[in-house]
C-alpha cells in the first residue's frame, strides 16, 4: 500500500501539513520508546517513556484527523505503520540514533524548544481542530522541556565526563537544527491559507531559549556554516529505514492486526 | 567509608508523598532515587502521578525521616491494645449525626 497525495483527493494539501507535524512526533516517540527498560535509571526510564507515550497520544490526534479528512480512505494505523520511508515528512533531526543518554537528552533538548514554541503558535491556527490539539498538547511539551532542559544543565555542569558527552551530542546534532525553520511544500500552503504555523520565525526566539540553557549549562554554542536537511522532503538519513523496519515490523508480518 | 562509597555510585532514596485531592491529606506514596530534591520531584512525577493520581507532591530525603524501631513495639504501642475506653464508643450518637 502507498499513500500518495494524490489519493486524498481534495483535502490533499493539509493531510500533508498534518503529516509533516506528526511524523516528527512520532518518529521522536520512536526514538524515546527504544529506552523502554533500558533507561540509565528506573525513574528516568519511566520519565522518559511518558514522554514518548505524550508523543504518540499526540499523533494520534493528527493522523485521526487525517484520516477523517481524507474521506475514510486510510486509517490512523496505515498512516503510521504502512507508507514507505520517503513518506515520512520528519525532520532529520528524530531519527537521529540514541547513542548515549547524552544523545538522547540533547536530542529531545534540541526539539522540544523548537515543538514548544511550535505549538504555542499552532494554537492560533484558523482550523479549530488543530488549535485544540495544540492548547491539548503544549502542557505536555512544557514538561518535556523542562525534562529535557534540566538535564542538560546537570550534564553540562556536572562531572567532565558528563559535560564532554553532552557537549559532544549538541555538536553532534546542531547540523540538523535548521531544518526545523525551513517550510516544507506542505508548511508554505498552510501558512498562506491560515491554519500553519510560519515556523521561519520562530527561529530568533528559539536561537534564545537553547542558548540560554546551554550557556547556563556551562556548554559552548556551537558555530555553523553548513547544516543538514532533507527529511521534510522525505530524503531521510541512513539511520530511517532501520527506525522504520523497526516500528513497523507487525504490522508488515501480521497485516491487519489489531492491539 | 563503605556507605559513602556507595553514595557516589547510587542517588540518595526519597520519599515521595502526594496529595490525591484538594482536601486530603497528603498521603505516603512509595520511595525511589534522586540526585537532589528538584530531580525526586520530577522523578515523582514521572513515577507516581502519571495515571493522574495526584495534585501536589511532597519529597523529602529518607535519611531525614526518625522512625521508631520496631524492637521498641512493645513498650510503644502494646499498651494501648487493652484500653478500649479510648475509643469513643460508648456513646449513643443520634441518627441525625452522619459520618462518625
Amino acid at each position: 500500500m502507498s499513500l500518495k497525495k494524490h489519493d486524498f483527493r481534495e483535502n490533499g494539501d493539509k493531510i500533508d501539513y498534518l503529516l509533516t507535524i506528526a511524523d516528527n512526533s512520532l518518529i521522536l516517540g520512536q526514538r524515546m520508546g527504544e529506552l523502554t527498560g533500558h533507561g540509565p535509571t528506573l525513574e528516568v526510564d519511566i520519565a522518559c517513556t511518558n514522554i514518548a507515550l505524550d508523543l504518540f497520544g499526540q499523533v494520534r490526534s493528527y493522523f485521526q484527523y487525517a484520516a477523517q479528512l481524507s474521506g475514510k480512505s486510510c486509517t490512523e494505523d496505515d498512516l503510521a505503520f504502512l507508507r514507505t520511508e520517503r513518506e515520512y515528512k520528519n525532520v532529520l533531526l528524530v531519527e537521529q540514533p540514541n547513542t548515549n543518554f547524552a544523545y538522547v537528552i540533547a536530542k529531545q533538548f534540541l526539539f522540544d524548544h523548537y515543538h514548544f514554541l511550535f505549538l504555542n503558535e499552532l494554537q492560533k491556527s484558523n482550523d479549530t481542530t488543530l488549535s485544540a490539539i495544540a492548547k491539548k498538547s503544549i502542557k505536555e511539551v512544557s514538561y518535556h522541556k523542562r525534562f529535557s532542559s534540566d538535564w542538560v544543565l546537570r550534564l553540562g555542569d556536572g562531572t567532565t565526563t558528563s559535560k564532554e558527552k553532552i557537549q559532544k551530542a549538541i555538536n553532534d546534532l546542531w547540523p540538523f537544527t535548521q531544518e526545523l525553520f525551513e517550510p516544507n511544500e506542505a508548511e508554505e500552503k498552510a501558512i498562506e491559507l491560515g491554519y500553519g504555523v510560519d515556523i521561519s520565525k520562530l527561529q530568533e526566539e528559539y536561537k534564545r531559549a537553547v542558548e540560554k540553557v546551554l550557556i547556563e549549562a556551562t556548554l559552548e554554542v556551537p558555530v555553523l556554516e553548513f547544516y543538514q536537511r532533507g527529511g521534510k522532503k522525505g530524503v531521510h538519513s541512513e539511520h530511517m529505514g532501520y527506525l522504520l523496519s523497526d516500528m513497523q515490523y507487525m504490522q508488515r508480518t501480521y497485516p491487519g492486526m489489531k492491539w | 567509608m563503605s556507605e559513602s562509597k556507595n553514595n557516589k555510585k547510587n542517588w540518595p532514596l526519597w520519599e515521595v508523598f502526594v496529595r490525591s485531592k484538594n482536601g486530603l491529606e497528603h498521603r505516603h506514596f512509595g520511595s525511589l532515587h534522586a540526585a537532589d530534591a528538584e530531580m525526586a520531584l520530577e522523578n515523582a512525577r514521572d513515577v507516581y502521578t502519571r495515571r493522574n493520581e495526584g495534585v501536589s507532591i511532597w519529597v523529602v530525603e529518607s535519611k531525614n525521616i526518625t522512625a521508631s524501631n520496631p524492637k521498641d513495639n512493645g513498650e510503644l504501642f502494646e499498651p494501648a491494645s487493652d484500653k478500649v475506653y479510648r475509643h469513643p464508643t460508648f456513646y449513643d450518637l443520634p441518627d441525625e449525626v452522619k459520618h462518625m
